[in-house]
């Protein structure tokens, strides 16, 4: 009797015990997952900045076009993998979203950051820049950024996808990514991501790219554990 | 019984004092000056005059538009070239008023001068209409035009120091013809090709021919197009001097900073460098 007591009481302890390890998790479940393209991919072509000497010699090589970047195992990176369903809208983080100009660049090529926050651009170059948003939903501006100028600060209101080019410098291509809430990510190198942190309940995962539109996929989370989704984007020859 | 009668009668009066309120928020006005225009106008205006261009949507749509090299506005993305308002703002009442009356040069949009005020202030309230960001933003607010400074070499020398820095020339060309090296790769908000403005050529600027709507022309920016809005970077004062250069580019229009600068031995020799002079018929023709 008393033995089978002690074996009930351990017993108890070391489910209390279990309950206490599940829940000293992180908060919320993890999706995660690569991006990745079958077929053949449209070769990138070289930048001829020769009209722009000051960048032209930044660039020992020249860079090439960015419409499609890819990474090694049909990696396809420049992909933003964000919640656009089942999560709560958030209110924009205090930081700043940066956006350079650099060796007549957008760096980072897609930026994502939230409704709201704020927007800032700096040109970091020895020549004049005149980054042109072009937003369909959100309203358009056009400013021109020449060297030494402060950066350039501003925010959008509404989500949207919006492809940014410089009217003076043609092969200049960007886009942001306006986005509803935290829970984004981009992928890069292997394509990997990893959105964190979701509380449990349905969610509708996409996967934006420039060239190639978006995927969704739903998935579930009940607990603290991990899920796996995956994105496989067709490659267009063009 | 009398304030009973009395406070039926202040009643009523009051109603009918309210009613055109309410009547008038929900049709939509514009209002430039003392004209107001009225959306129920604009609307019977509008099609008989401008949907054939600007189509039945105000999309810029229209049956003309597939022969247009300058597509016709689309007043449902509500961004306009012509304003007194900063970069990604509202055009004001008047401004939209004026570019009717005024027309685009150098663009299928005609003057509609022929049309009385009342009339181009109704069309004003009717497109209005079509896009939904007039209920949610306001007209952005008025850029401030300082006096003019007095016209001098050194204004204009300074102009022409701004033009450089500013990198004017990268699509306008050393001598404003319009020829810089980015000027052929240049594409509107639509991805459609588009030119800037050659001063040389010495036409009237799309929106306007003062010194003044020149001067708003490089601090607002043309929306839309790849003239992008200098307000942030270069200072008032300093905004005339480049006025000042800009007109003596115009090599072929007259104007008081021409005629100072060609007053100069280097103004001299710049402006007939860059002026055609010879006979109509060709012969003799001297660049």
């Amino acid at each position: 009797m008393m033995r089978a007591k002690l074996a009930y009481i351990v017993g108890l302890a070391a489910l209390a015990a279990c309950a206490v390890m599940v829940h000293a998790g992180p908060s919320g479940g993890t999706v995660s997952g690569k991006v990745t393209y079958e077929g053949t991919p449209a070769k990138q072509k070289p930048i001829d900045m020769s009209k722009e000497p000051s960048c032209a010699k930044q660039h020992a090589t020249p860079i090439t076009t960015e419409t499609v970047v890819t990474g090694p195992g049909n990696a396809l990176d420049n992909v933003v993998v964000y919640v656009s369903a089942g999560a709560p809208d958030e209110a924009a983080p205090s930081q700043a979203a940066k956006f350079e100009q650099k060796g007549c660049q957008y760096i980072p090529h897609v930026l994502a950051f939230q409704v709201n926050q704020t927007l800032e651009i700096a040109n970091a170059d020895q020549t004049s820049h005149n980054i042109h948003p072009l937003p369909k939903v959100n309203r358009e501006w056009n400013k021109s950024q020449p060297p030494g100028s402060a950066p350039i600060v501003d925010k959008y209101d509404k989500p949207e996808f919006i492809p940014v080019k410089c009217n003076i410098h043609p092969w200049m291509h960007g886009n942001f990514a306006v986005l509803k809430n935290s829970h984004y990510a981009i992928t890069e190198g292997d394509g990997g991501f990893s959105l964190p942190n979701l509380p449990p309940g349905k969610y509708t995962i996409t996967a934006w790219h420039e060239s190639y539109g978006d995927q969704s996929q739903d998935v579930t989370i009940s607990g603290g554990e991990p899920k796996s989704v995956n994105f496989v984007f067709k490659a267009k020859p063009y | 019984m009398r304030t009973m009668n009395s406070s039926k009668l202040f009643l009523g009066i009051a109603a009918l004092l309210v009613m055109p309120l309410v009547v008038s928020a929900q049709e939509g006005e514009s209002h430039i000056g003392k004209l107001s225009g009225h959306t129920g106008a604009g609307k019977q205006l509008y099609f008989r005059y401008c949907w054939g261009c600007h189509g039945y949507r105000g999309d810029g749509n229209g049956e003309n538009a597939p022969y247009l090299n300058i597509l016709p506005r689309n007043f449902v993305a509500a961004t306009f070239k012509c304003r007194s308002t900063p970069t990604g703002t509202l055009p004001t009442d008047a401004d939209l008023y004026n570019s009717m009356g005024r027309g685009f040069n150098n663009s299928n949009m005609p003057s509609w001068i022929e049309l009385t005020d009342q009339n181009r202030a109704d069309l004003v309230a009717f497109i209005k209409t079509f896009s939904p960001r007039w209920k949610t933003d306001k007209a952005g607010d008025l850029i401030k035009v300082p006096a003019e400074p007095k016209l001098t070499v050194e204004s204009i020398k300074h102009g022409g120091e701004l033009f450089q820095k500013l990198e004017c020339w990268k699509c306008h060309g050393q001598e404003g013809r319009g020829d810089g090296p980015s000027a052929s790769t240049l594409t509107d908000s639509n991805d459609q090709p588009i030119r800037p403005y050659n001063f040389a050529a010495g036409s009237r600027f799309k929106c306007g021919s003062t010194n003044e709507d020149l001067y708003k022309i490089f601090i607002t920016g043309l929306d839309g197009t790849p003239m992008p809005s200098f307000a942030d970077v270069i200072k008032p004062e300093e905004a005339w001097d480049l006025v000042h250069f800009l007109r003596t580019l115009q090599v072929t229009h007259k104007s008081p900073e021409l005629a100072l600068w060609g007053s100069t031995k280097e103004g001299a020799e710049q402006i007939a460098s860059r002026r055609i002079t010879g006979t109509p018929t060709g012969s003799g023709i001297k660049q």
